[in-house]
């Protein structure tokens, strides 16, 4: 089965990972950009960042078939450095020009302070100027609830249109909303800290698949690209059929991504053939 | 390492320092996410189960109410086991009492 990882840290990953995901069916990646581990000091270091993510990595994916997206962003934890900020964001505009990044993420919040709210709004701000996506991180654990509840409200008060902006890392108590304001969600599985496979499989079943992703981030920490593959055999399990399982893990990837037409992978459909008559 | 009064080399283990052992408070923080994933996953089987329930009743029947009567079964037992976790004290160790509450006929 062909499948797309829509969220996928690529440069904290070996080669052999690659090399799994393209002998488990997956097809594309795409990239957001992420927390190195340490709060950044310098604009230069985020460009040349970008430049890993947009330029070399889809390189190194390339050697395993596999397409390799990114996207751009200042990551909510270092929001605090406001003039940093302001910096990276001037350089934006020059990496939607490249021909694989589709949009400014993973933007969002952590703590929920002031300057990532603001942080927030500038890159959802300069995203919807330029016709960019945008991939929203919502905050793990205990502050789960509250920052998404804020996510929602700084996007309400902007000038946004629902359909280009995901939220992500949604679980049972903050899917509903952020499907209700007309966005799309995903689901993040993790081995400990976020979703699971099973539980992602339950609330697809409780809410449809309608503009909803899976991904398994895969990281620098303790995470797995694999327990994307696990939904995928859960889904299956429980009765799902083939063609129920692509448009969740290759299609509608293709149909949030592909809003952005660098993203040029296409919905498939599987078709049964008639049977062929046996020579006589 | 010494040697024995018939001249074998002995080992002196309990002689070598005891390592440190996690205290109470490092437990409590060390394990957290991992028992909080599994609870989660506990949490979601019985909704599941519960859900399944609704539908197969047709909507008449509340199946969160249905099930959480204690129920039999599978389900009757897990629901034993989580009020044996839940009791603030133990007796016993926990994982004994569990596995010989999954142990019955």
């Amino acid at each position: 089965m062909q499948i797309i990882q829509p969220h996928y840290h690529a440069i904290a990953r070996t080669a052999q990972d690659y090399e799994r995901m393209a002998m488990s069916g997956v097809v594309a990646v795409a990239e957001p950009a992420f927390w190195a581990g340490f709060d950044r000091l310098y604009p230069e270091t985020f460009i040349d960042y970008f430049r890993q993510i947009s330029e070399f990595e889809p390189t190194r994916a390339a050697q395993y078939g596999i397409r390799h997206f990114s996207w751009v962003a200042v990551n909510p934890k270092e929001a605090e450095n406001t003039s940093l900020t302001r910096e990276v964001l001037k350089h934006f505009p020059e990496f939607f020009a490249k021909p694989t990044v589709l949009g400014v993420g993973e933007t969002g919040l952590h703590k929920s302070t002031k300057n990532e709210c603001d942080s927030l709004e500038a890159h959802v701000d300069i995203a919807m100027k330029h016709g960019q996506l945008v991939l929203i991180h919502t905050p793990h654990l205990a502050d789960k609830a509250h920052g998404t509840k804020r996510v929602l409200e700084v996007l309400a008060g902007m000038n946004v249109d629902r359909e280009r902006i995901w939220i992500d890392h949604v679980e049972e108590q903050t899917i509903r909303p952020c499907l209700d304001a007309g966005y799309w969600v995903g689901f993040t599985l993790y081995p400990i800290t976020k979703c699971s496979p099973k539980r992602a499989v339950d609330m697809l079943e409780k809410y449809g698949t309608d503009r909803i992703l899976v991904n398994s981030s895969a990281d620098w920490g303790p995470s797995d690209p694999f327990t994307l593959q696990e939904c995928v055999l859960e889904y299956r399990r429980r009765g799902h059929s083939l063609q129920e399982a692509i448009e969740v893990f290759h299609n509608n990837p293709c149909r949030f991504l592909g809003q952005n037409p660098k993203f040029d992978i296409q919905p498939i459909r599987v078709e049964t053939l008639a049977r062929e008559p046996i020579p006589a | 390492m010494t040697g024995s009064p018939r001249g074998d080399p002995v080992i002196h283990v309990l002689q070598q320092p005891v390592p440190n052992m996690l205290s109470a408070a490092q437990i409590a923080e060390n394990y957290f996410l991992e028992s909080r994933h599994m609870l989660l996953e506990i949490a979601a089987h019985f909704d599941r189960y519960d859900a399944a329930a609704n539908r197969e009743s047709g909507g008449i029947a509340n199946g969160r109410a249905a099930a959480g009567q204690g129920g039999t079964g599978s389900m009757g037992r897990l629901r034993e086991a989580v009020a044996i976790l839940a009791a603030p004290h133990a007796d016993r160790e926990r994982t004994v009492a569990l596995l010989e509450l999954f142990a019955k006929d």
